[in-house]
């Protein structure tokens, strides 16, 4: 239970927070009703999450949670501790871009980026489940990310395409 | 930024339901909180626990009764856990298709159906198919537990028969028989449906024997419209019988007016969306029944 209160009345204990965050572990002390996107965008730096709607219509903060979309807008940080979270900082290694990202720059999948990031993540969680998305299913698992610019066309090719190079057609591409 | 508040993790529903029992309306269960954390964003709601039921073990399965006649859903199951589940999918399809079509991808990864069941905001797809498969809810208690049907459950505007205590542990869904078919559907103009109908249509030898028929969304609380029902049996599963039980469907429901919707245009909804799920569960090829 909380602890007895001596400053603000009924501030419950603080609580470690344990989880992986794009494969480093992390700890921290946490409030209970901390959220996960501030936690991830001004205590942890990660500032690729975004805010927008904040009521879980607009998938700007998205971010995976063992692997799964969740709004982190709208999702205690509380319910990270033990998982891995992937934040869009976490896809580009030593320098190269993931192939998801390579395909959302070469497809002009975006114009003004904000909702890019939670674009890439859902995609990510899509493709891990389903490799071959007809443009349909795409656009149906995509339906809860809105972008204001692109007019959708250009994410979805993106997305078939980066289903290609994860499944290695492009053979030599994007080294 | 949220109000203050504290965390707990109980072990069993019996531990959940004697915590909210001794704090009162200062806790509440707290499961995907997809509705919950919004309220208390906009302070509306400023409990001072939240009791986790999420991690007490089992309240999520899903499987079938031992009988095999009855589908079991935890009342903890996701959106998503029920919308994918091949056992679901199996042996009531239309319920698995239902819960494709319910908010976004991540809602439905966090949200319950009992989550979405006690909050019993108006426009609740599983609230309206639930009706209509005749399901039963069971709510746990420290000291025991009832089953309500689901045609019970919901009296009103956010408002539900549960008392504070009680859990939506699981609800219990009789299997359609071979004769039987289900069909659900829903309109939506922004981010929840506007108005849905469901509707299960037993035939039997080119004769309608017996017809439920759910409506939802339009109005306060989801409810069946007896008699629209009872317009149907004995007749044959015709276009005409459709659309005369579709008329009375128009007449009967009671629409609230809303910013986005009115009366009348919420009872042309609820025609059209009867008339295509009669006509999908009155099609030989239609519809959905059991395996
Ligand atoms: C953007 C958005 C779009 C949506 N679109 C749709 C839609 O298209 N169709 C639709 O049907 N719904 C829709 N919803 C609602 C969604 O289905 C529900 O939010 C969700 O299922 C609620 O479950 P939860 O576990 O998150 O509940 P919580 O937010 O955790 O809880 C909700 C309420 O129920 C109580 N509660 C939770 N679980 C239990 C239990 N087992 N027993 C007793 N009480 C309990 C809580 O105390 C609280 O009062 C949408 C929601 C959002 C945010
Ligand atoms: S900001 Fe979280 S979904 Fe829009
Ligand atoms: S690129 Fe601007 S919102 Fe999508």
């Amino acid at each position: 239970m909380a602890v007895e209160t001596t400053a603000p009345a009924q501030a419950p204990a603080l609580r470690l927070l344990r989880m992986t965050l794009n494969g480093r572990p992390v700890e921290l002390e946490i409030a209970p009703r901390e959220l996960l996107l501030p936690v991830l965008r001004d205590r942890l730096g990660m500032k690729g999450a975004k805010l927008s709607c904040d009521v879980q219509v607009c998938g700007a903060c998205t971010v995976l949670l063992d692997g799964v979309p969740v709004s982190s807008c709208t999702t205690l940080a509380y319910e990270a501790d033990g998982k891995s979270v992937e934040t869009i900082e976490g896809l580009a290694h030593d320098g190269r871009l993931h192939p998801i990202q390579a395909a959302f720059i070469e497809c002009g999948a975006f114009q003004c980026g904000f909702c890019t990031s939670g674009m890439i993540l859902s995609t990510k969680a899509l493709l891990a489940e389903t490799a071959r998305p007809t443009r349909d299913e795409i656009a149906a698992y995509l339906s809860g990310n809105i972008c204001r610019c692109t007019g959708y066309w250009n994410i979805i090719t993106a997305v078939e395409d980066a289903a290609g190079r994860l499944a290695g057609d492009g053979e030599e591409e994007g080294a | 930024m949220l109000g203050q508040f504290d965390i707990c993790r109980p072990g069993s529903v019996a531990e959940a339901s004697a915590v909210v029992a001794e704090r009162g309306d200062d806790a509440v269960f707290y499961a995907g909180g997809t509705e919950l954390l919004i309220l208390m964003k906009e302070r509306l709601l400023e409990p001072a626990l939240l009791v986790d039921i999420k991690t007490i073990p089992g309240l999520d399965a899903i499987a079938l009764d031992p009988g095999g006649r009855s589908l079991l859903l935890g009342g903890l199951a996701t959106h998503r856990a029920v919308e994918r589940s091949p056992l679901v999918r199996e042996v009531l399809p239309e319920l698995a298709a239902m819960e494709t079509a319910v908010a976004n991808v991540r809602v439905r990864h966090a949200g319950t159906l009992g989550g979405n069941l006690c909050f019993a905001e108006p426009h609740s797809d599983p609230a309206t198919l639930l009706i209509a498969l005749d399901a039963a809810f069971t709510l746990a208690s420290a000291s025991g537990a009832r089953d309500v049907p689901a045609a019970d459950f919901c009296v009103g505007f956010l408002t539900t028969v549960r008392e504070p205590e009680e859990l939506l542990a699981r609800i219990t869904i009789p299997l359609p028989g071979a004769a039987t078919r289900v069909a659900y559907e829903r309109f939506k103009t922004h981010e929840r449906p506007d108005a849905s109908a469901a509707a299960t249509l037993t035939v039997d030898d080119g004769v309608v024997t017996d017809a439920r028929i759910a409506i939802g969304c339009v109005g306060e609380r989801p409810t069946r419209v007896p008699e629209a029902e009872r317009a149907l049996i004995g007749q044959a599963p015709s276009p005409d019988a459709f659309a005369a039980a579709a008329d009375l469907v128009r007449d009967l429901v009671e629409p609230t007016e809303d910013p986005f919707a009115s009366s009348d245009y919420k009872r042309h909804l609820a025609r059209t969306l009867t008339l295509r799920a009669l006509a999908r569960a009155g099609a030989a090829d239609g519809g959905t029944n059991g395996r």
